[in-house]
């Protein structure tokens, strides 16, 4: 979390790399040498046909599931070495939402954003329920949300209280697992705003797996669209829009009519 | 003053990222308070005990921020904390980096107050939350079993609404497979119920008699609640944790609109099924229960399998047979009936369907001991 007041972040620092990614499940090749670096401070969106291996990707990233071969490195740590001791450390630092939210069902929403900082520090329940309460209201949650349960909210509120827990430990590195998936252009509208503004006020390197376009022109830096196991593309909207790959124009063009307002 | 707040500040050199330098709050002169370190979650550890209350006295004027290495939410709330005590005294913001300047706005801007907790309910008003749902629920049941039976009786006008291959594939599941598990409970419950018996019978001479006690107990009582527990707990929590996930996967909203009775179509063959399959296993545990018993009998009591075959036929009534089998018929009803029930009331996600299906095992096992209990009396007063 030091990085909260590092010097404006430097874009020539990798935060995430990754080197010659290969996924493999049976015989079926998800990743085949795959490469990519995300730089500090960037919200890097990570595009592609459904089955191109995104998801999969992201497990790989945050250490849910371990490529066949390559390696992975966070915050220049190789994280297939790390001891329990770095591998706890490194979880403090980043922030994980998932596509369904993936909030304890037994917990109150405010428990739910606690639970980190909960399990991270030694702080007393007051503050950490008001930290909570306030994490809930940046991500523009009614107060009376906090106390009720996971299963009570709509999907919109979900995915918000589920951004809120990313964010419970002001991570350095934000995970966003199809952020505006199932909600009503309105409501992705507000995630998109949602995720500026954390950047803004966080300071977090982004990266945001979806297909939602509207939310890779409004919020991306860079975007990585996957394909046939490797990285076809990596480059902002615009020249992506223009790109000559078939795959990733087909990706693109057929959509452009949707485009980055001017503000 | 806590005592953090007094210590000196350490060097703020920056060390290495992983290892945080520990927070401090320092004053200084004329209202000025330096704050330095890594004031995060990570940093904030000591002080975050000590630094609950300010002096009242002390009023902030100036936080100099200069010498801040990190900051972050977890601080601001604290200082927040600490500046509120109090009361909210606005003090300006000195050298601050741009980034914990704004994080520090956002705090100060943020509506305090902690949310309204519900009200804590009394016991006598817990209980009687508790005795309405209960009696909700029972009245609910009830009208399910009349829902089912207008379903049983619309079938029963046009049979061909029920599907024959659904009938038999459930037949199968809750049935056939479950054979080995019921043979080899029933087995063992008359081993056990020959081996009780046969230390009593010895010390009688009365050693024929195991052929009573094991008929008699086997058929009239332990098989068929034996199979019925066994069937509750195998088929009874699948029956609720198939339709609950049907209900939390929308599929039984699907079938209503689409204009099939989720009761004709998932109920009636699952009830049907069991009241044939239940009563056959119950036959089935018969047969392994009283071999059983002869197995004991033989070593025990030394009774040969021809001898007690023989004094099995000759004295044991053929209604015994018939009631345990009768009983077994109305506990698969029953099993049935409150499998589905708690199914269908599954609402919400993924945990309701856990919830419904221990339920609907708990609530099945005891309301066939319930009715097994009431068949006794039923059976002694009309002597059968």
């Amino acid at each position: 979390m030091a990085e909260t007041t590092a010097p404006e972040p430097d874009p020539g620092v990798p935060v995430i790399e990754l080197h010659g990614i290969v996924t493999r499940f049976g015989a079926h090749t998800v990743h085949d040498g795959l490469d990519l670096v995300v730089r500090q401070g960037e919200i890097l969106g990570l595009a592609g046909g459904s089955g191109s291996g995104k998801s999969v990707l992201l497990r790989e990233m945050i250490g849910l599931q371990r490529p066949s071969a390559g390696r992975i490195r966070l915050f220049g740590q190789d994280i297939a070495t790390l001891d329990a001791a770095q591998a706890r450390a490194l979880r403090a630092r980043w922030g994980v939402m998932f596509q369904r939210g993936g909030l304890f069902s037994d917990l109150t929403v405010r428990d739910n954003v606690g639970l980190p900082l909960r399990e991270h520090g030694g702080l007393d329940g007051a503050l950490i329920d008001a930290i909570a309460e306030w994490k809930l209201a940046l991500t523009g949650l009614p107060p009376d949300a906090g106390l009720k349960r996971p299963g009570e909210l709509s999907g919109g509120m979900l995915k918000r209280a589920a951004l809120a827990r990313a964010i419970a430990m002001d991570p350095a590195l934000l995970f966003l697992d199809e952020p505006t998936s199932g909600l009503d252009p309105a409501s992705s509208a507000g995630v998109d705003a949602l995720i500026l503004r954390t950047q803004a006020l966080f300071g977090p390197t982004v990266v945001v797996v979806t297909h939602d376009l509207d939310l890779l022109w409004q919020v991306s830096d860079r975007v990585a669209v996957l394909g046939e196991g490797r990285v076809l593309a990596l480059d902002t909207m615009d020249a992506l829009s223009h790109h000559p790959h078939p795959t990733v124009q087909a990706y693109f063009t057929d959509r452009r009519q949707v485009r980055r307002p001017a503000a | 003053m806590c005592s953090a707040a007094t210590t000196p500040s350490p060097a703020t050199a920056p060390g290495p990222a992983d290892a945080p330098a520990a927070a401090t709050l320092t004053p200084g002169a004329a209202g000025e308070w330096v704050l330095a370190g890594d004031w995060t979650l990570g940093g904030l550890g000591p002080l975050a005990q000590g630094l609950a209350a300010r002096p009242a006295g002390a009023v902030p004027a100036v936080l100099d921020g200069a010498r801040l290495r990190a900051f972050d939410s977890v601080g601001a709330w604290l200082l927040q904390r600490w500046l509120g005590a109090g009361g909210s005294p606005a003090a300006e913001l000195r050298g601050w980096p741009p980034r914990a300047q704004g994080l520090m706005a956002q705090v100060q801007a943020a509506p305090a107050g902690p949310l309204a907790q519900p009200p804590r309910r009394s016991g006598l008003q817990r209980l009687g939350r508790q005795a309405t749902a209960g009696g909700r629920q029972a009245l609910g049941f009830v009208a399910f079993i009349g829902q089912v039976a207008a379903a049983a009786a619309g079938v029963l006008r046009h049979p061909r609404r029920l599907r024959g291959r659904a009938l038999l594939r459930e037949i199968e599941v809750g049935g056939f497979d479950a054979l080995p598990i019921i043979g080899l409970t029933a087995f063992l419950l008359g081993v056990v119920v020959a081996y009780q018996g046969a230390d009593q019978l010895r010390h009688y001479g009365a050693n024929v008699f195991v052929v009573e006690l094991v008929g008699y107990a086997m058929l009239r009582e332990f098989a068929p609640l034996i199979g019925a527990i066994i069937i509750a707990g195998r088929s009874g929590s699948a029956y609720a944790a198939q339709i609950g996930t049907m209900v939390v996967t929308e599929e039984i909203d699907a079938m209503r609109t689409i204009g099939i009775d989720p009761l004709e179509r998932l109920v009636l063959p699952k009830a049907l099924a069991l009241v044939v399959a239940l009563p056959l296993l119950t036959v089935f545990a018969d047969l392994a229960g009283v071999f059983g018993g002869m197995v004991m009998a033989r070593s025990q009591l030394g009774i040969g399998f021809t001898e007690f075959a023989d004094r099995f036929g000759r004295v044991m009534q053929g209604s015994a047979l018939l009631l345990g089998i009768g009983k077994s018929a109305v506990f698969a009803l029953i099993i049935v009936t409150v499998g589905c029930f708690q199914g269908l009331r599954t609402a919400g996600g993924a945990d309701s369907v856990g919830r419904q299906t221990t339920l609907s095992v708990v609530q099945s096992i005891f309301l066939v001991i319930v009715a097994d209990a009431l068949f006794s009396v039923a059976f002694n007063l009309l002597g059968l």
